[in-house]
């Protein structure tokens, strides 16, 4: 039974890890590439931390908790630098699909 | 059932480090790199968790909590560099 | 803006007096238990001693670094905290699986788009809050706040109706907000 609960807690902290680098490298400028590490990326890590929780608890008798941790210093951090990489590409005006509202749009969005 | 998933997710994690290093060397501007490194940290953490698994150790937590810890720190540094540097030059 | 701990009780009854004796001696008690909580978790086990120690660093430090906390917390809604903290788990949830499958699903369909949200919180504490709920919530990341602190700038990855996904975040995260942190203050 935990076995399961393990086998997809890693499973899916493995995918959102996964699919949080894929929209990094596939999506098309930097603001929506910001997306994927910041949210995927995190809950990702955060699954493969419960699971390393739930593991270690089991396997050495006594509660270890620690791993929560990590997760919360990654659920309070990966905000943080995501908002100040935004502001680090509005202020070098990286290209952006969508029109940043302090400028008029820059024509038709490019690839 | 362990045995079998591990193997998958270790497969899942390398391939998250590949696309991350692409968008690394790819860039193309700095916010970019830093949000690849930012990612690279990251899924070092998630390597790390998997084979404190897969090995039975805790001692590569201490390692992920290190890692955790300076590579936010230095994201922040970076970011406030692009945002200082250019202000200043 | 600095501003004396506000008492919930303005009578000078013995319950006051007491209070703020305890405020005296532990200024930020919140602090003092998350820091304790957090030395209990980094030497991962529970014996007496290592709670003695972490409640000793969690009134010490306090004392130390009081000037970064000028503000004392204070939570005034604590069913509203708890209801707003299980929105937000669900809502983290939610917002993974949306954003992976819109990832998955390919850039051609994305509709980006810059949204302002004209806050009305006031205090740092609340919009960092915010700022921080909107980056893992749904879609949405904070770009930037404007310099006079009213308008907080939110680049979201799929929109088709802007003026929604602002009433959605101004009434899913920022009313329970500012009925914890800052009802009263206003």
């Amino acid at each position: 039974m935990t076995d399961i609960l393990l086998s997809l807690l890693i499973l899916a902290g493995a995918l959102f890890t996964f699919v949080g680098s894929l929209g990094l490298a596939r999506l098309r400028d930097f603001y929506t590439r910001l997306h994927g590490p910041t949210k995927a990326t995190t809950l990702g890590v955060g699954c493969l931390l419960v699971a390393s929780a739930v593991y270690f608890s089991l396997e050495g008798g006594s509660l270890s908790l620690h791993e929560v941790l990590v997760t919360l210093f990654l659920f309070i951090t990966a905000p943080v630098s995501a908002h100040l990489l935004a502001k680090a590409a509005l202020h070098l005006k990286v290209k952006s699909l969508a029109p940043p509202p302090d400028r008029p749009a820059p024509g038709p969005a490019r690839d | 059932m362990l045995d079998t998933v591990i193997p998958i997710a270790y497969g899942l994690v390398t391939l998250a480090f590949l696309l991350s290093f692409w968008r690394l060397v790819r860039g193309p501007d700095a916010p970019d790199r830093i949000l690849a490194l930012d990612t690279l940290y990251v899924n070092t953490i998630a390597f790390l968790v998997l084979l404190g698994i897969h090995l039975g150790s805790a001692l590569y937590f201490e390692a992920a909590l290190l890692i955790a810890m300076m590579g936010f720190v230095g994201t922040v540094a970076l970011c406030k560099y692009l945002l200082r540097g250019d202000l200043i030059e | 803006m600095k501003r004396l701990p506000q008492l919930p009780s303005r009578k000078k009854t013995p319950a006051f007096y007491a209070l703020r004796r305890v405020k005296a001696c532990m200024p930020h008690p919140l602090l003092s238990l998350s820091l304790t909580v957090l030395w209990l978790l980094l030497v991962n086990s529970f014996s007496a001693g290592a709670l003695v120690l972490g409640a000793l660093l969690g009134w010490l430090i306090p004392f130390a670094t009081s000037r970064f906390w000028p503000e004392a917390i204070s939570v005034r809604h604590p069913g509203v905290l708890l209801r707003f903290l299980g929105v937000f788990a669900w809502d983290i949830v939610r917002g993974s699986f949306q954003v992976a499958g819109l990832i998955l699903l390919g850039p051609a369909r994305l509709r980006p788009a810059f949204v302002e949200v004209p806050l009305a919180l006031k205090t740092d504490l609340g919009i960092s809050l915010l700022a921080n709920t909107i980056s893992l919530t749904p879609g949405t990341v904070s770009a930037q706040l404007s310099a006079d602190r009213q308008l907080l700038l939110v680049h979201t990855l799929n929109t088709d109706d802007p003026a929604a996904l602002v009433a959605e975040i101004k009434q899913r995260y920022e009313t329970p907000l500012r009925q914890i942190f800052e009802e009263g203050d206003a």
